[in-house]
């Protein structure tokens, strides 16, 4: 089984609708897992029906046992987030401020506090409109997301592909180059990056790339609306072919993304013409590079 | 008056506005333009200006002094975020996955943790003609965000008088260093494209301004590209469509090479003026 | 010599994990006399963040000479495990314990 992840540095890309379209031609031999949860939106094309869901628990808040507090205030002062305030000798969390460090727990001469895990979200099992199965989440506000949901999110896809006989993990990563990413790429076979000819796309490339050549991924590379920046796509291009990575192919600035989109389709499902061969080439050379 | 520029996710606009809106607003009246995605900082390469100073920003983290510690590991239990070890006969501090929340310091029986400064990014300020731009950078592999925001809009605050236009460029999404972002501001303008996906973020980020009680109104960027239901989401939330920028071709070529654009096209110019007006009756 | 192998299972039948901080379990086998030990790692699935520090310190208390995983460990990880002395050969995700300790006797895995 193998596992393949697409990921961009910034956002508007096109990352979603190029994984929603390697999903779909992956349909019969994947699971699909999204571990972008921070802007998830591949569920607006695969439309899944919801199969399992289970809550998320992840980071702790303080709360204050209003019966047990004899109103010291320890717990005020040593807070370094002023999460914790107090009217009248009542001491009260706020939980947008509480950063879980439990400094405020050990403090309390009567053991008022207790630390509780937050209910950070809900995570799901669905059945795509292919039929592919989709591991998918969602979390709650001011809530990040983390290594372990993405690490959770994969897990429970790859065990449905064992389970299934699938040969393939289609993982749309997360954003950005911190610890979600980090957990994204980790047990990865395959990078895909998907970025843009702007001068933050070749920025993000050569982040992301280190990244994935630290952790000895082979990686591809796909530049999206190439047509806007001559100049900086030729930059890119040459930026993989100096550093190993496999150059995948380029998408003109295409009205199609959005077009489909508003059909609630992947590329390749809204129309036939080059862009969606172009896409489809562009998975028939990852998966021979992955299985060779 | 402090104006966050936000949106549910990266890549609509939300960069592209607040470098225009500030510099034409600045040839105005006083104009302070704020990076404060300062994971990913790109106002900078619309705005060159000429450097003006330059600060290395520090968070506190704990620092181990083997001579005095007695190995007793009470550091280890008392850090929440594994940022503490022990191996064998040694105090590990692991600084990215530190909270500086001091539990470990100040609780150590021999004093053996005292917190020490870590430069954490560099906060630089620049001007371009009358705008003043501040823009914060992480370092690479720093990952926590929320300390350099708050140390940022600190410096503004103490920097710049509190009645001149502040524009905020936001970190994208509805986690911690958005809501740091936004919580102190006068008003939120959530920049979002007229796509499927783009209400899908947009109302992720509604729901964040909504719960920080923020008054806001939204931008509709690449107007044109999409269909309606963004519009019509914001009728029936009841929520103010501040202005309607024009989907073009121009304006992501002039994007792509880092131009400002809003004097080269009219179209965008326009909405521009009506954000002006919108923001000058707050 | 004793070596570390992130692994899937907690016996030496068991395919090598890729992942150092979240593996489920470390299995170290004693190349001396065949003997083996067992970390079980399944916790660091409840971890948000520092997985990787976490599960070094654990590995800490079991004087390896050699790790055998498959990507590498992040940043923060790498730093404690360099304090360790431990050499760390990667590119064995997937393979058998039996093969990827073969494949390390052959001078087949990339060093970190």
């Amino acid at each position: 089984m193998k596992e393949i992840v697409v990921i961009s540095g910034k956002g508007g890309t096109g990352k979603t609708s190029i994984t929603a379209s390697f999903a779909y031609l992956a349909r019969s031999v994947a699971v699909i897992a999204d571990c972008d949860v921070d802007a998830a939106d591949l569920h607006l094309i695969l439309k899944p029906t919801i199969k399992r869901k289970e809550n998320f628990y992840s980071s702790f808040e303080a709360k204050i046992d209003p019966v047990a507090c004899i109103g010291c205030g320890k717990c005020e002062r040593v807070c370094r987030f002023d999460a914790i305030s107090s009217e009248n000798r009542i001491f009260t969390v706020n939980p947008l401020n509480c950063e879980g460090c439990g400094y405020c727990e050990k403090v309390c001469p009567v053991d008022a506090i207790k630390m509780t895990q937050k209910l950070d979200g809900e995570w799901y099992i669905s059945e795509s409109r292919y039929v592919t199965p989709l591991v998918h989440a969602k979390l709650g506000i001011g809530t990040e997301n983390s290594g372990k949901l993405v690490a959770l999110v994969k897990n429970v896809a790859k065990q449905l592909a064992q389970k299934s006989n699938k040969d393939i993990v289609l993982v749309d990563g997360s954003p950005g180059i911190g610890c979600p990413v980090i957990s994204s790429l980790s047990g990865a076979h395959f990078v895909v990056f998907v970025t843009e000819p702007s001068v933050s796309g070749i920025h993000d490339l050569k982040r992301v790339y280190e990244l994935a050549a630290k952790f000895n991924i082979s990686a591809g590379l796909i530049i999206n609306k190439s047509d806007l920046n001559h100049e900086k796509t030729n930059d890119l291009i040459s930026f993989a072919e100096q550093n190993n990575i496999l150059f995948l192919g380029q998408i003109p600035y295409n009205e199609n993304f959005t077009q489909a989109m508003i059909k609630g389709l992947s590329i390749v499902e809204f129309s036939d013409d080059e862009i969606s061969k172009t896409i489809r080439q562009m998975w028939t050379k990852i998966v021979n590079f992955v299985e060779n | 008056m402090k104006i966050a520029i936000a949106s549910g996710k990266g890549g609509t606009g939300k960069t592209t506005i607040s470098t225009n809106l500030a510099h034409y607003l600045s040839q105005k009246e006083q104009t302070v333009l704020v990076d404060l995605d300062v994971e990913e900082p790109n106002s900078a390469l619309f705005i060159k200006g000429k450097l003006d100073k330059v600060y290395i920003k520090t968070r506190k983290v704990p620092f181990w002094e083997q001579q005095t510690c007695v190995l007793c590991g009470d550091c280890v239990s008392n850090c929440n975020f594994n940022a503490v070890t022990k191996l064998r006969n040694e105090i590990i501090i692991s600084p990215q996955l530190c909270h500086s929340c001091y539990a470990c310091s100040e609780l150590c029986s021999s004093n053996s943790l005292p917190m020490i400064g870590l430069p954490m990014g560099v906060l630089q300020t620049f001007k371009l003609d009358n705008l003043f731009f501040i823009e914060s950078k992480l370092d690479i592999g720093e990952e926590m965000a929320v300390p350099l925001i708050a140390q940022t809009k600190e410096f503004v605050n103490q920097n710049y008088e509190n009645n001149i236009f502040q524009i905020y460029d936001s970190p994208p999404g509805t986690a911690c260093p958005v809501i740091e972002t936004l919580k102190d501001v006068d008003f939120v303008l959530l920049v979002t494209e007229p796509t499927p996906f783009g209400l899908n973020d947009l109302k992720l980020a509604v729901e964040t301004v909504r719960e920080l009680k923020k008054d806001f109104a939204v931008i509709i960027n690449r107007d044109g590209v999409g269909d309606n239901e963004v519009e019509k989401y914001c009728n029936d939330e009841n929520i103010e469509i501040a202005a309607k920028f024009p989907n073009s071709r121009k304006v992501a070529q002039l994007y792509s090479s880092g131009e400002l654009l809003y004097n080269k096209v009219p179209e965008f110019y326009e909405q521009i003026l009506v954000l002006e007006k919108k923001l000058k009756s707050i | 010599m004793k070596i570390a192998f992130t692994s899937k299972g907690n016996d030496l039948d068991a395919q090598v994990d890729a992942r150092f901080g979240r593996c489920p379990f470390i299995v170290i086998l004693n190349t001396d006399d065949k003997s083996f030990e067992v970390i079980d790692n399944q916790s660091s699935a409840d971890e948000a963040h520092g997985a990787g520090p976490k599960t070094a310190q654990k590995l800490s208390e079991y004087d390896c000479n050699v790790l055998i995983t498959g990507n590498g460990p992040g940043g923060n990880a790498a730093t404690l495990l360099e304090k360790l002395n431990i050499d760390i050969y990667i590119g064995a995700g997937d393979m058998l314990i039996d093969d990827a300790l073969n494949a390390f006797n052959s001078n087949s895995l990339k060093k970190f």
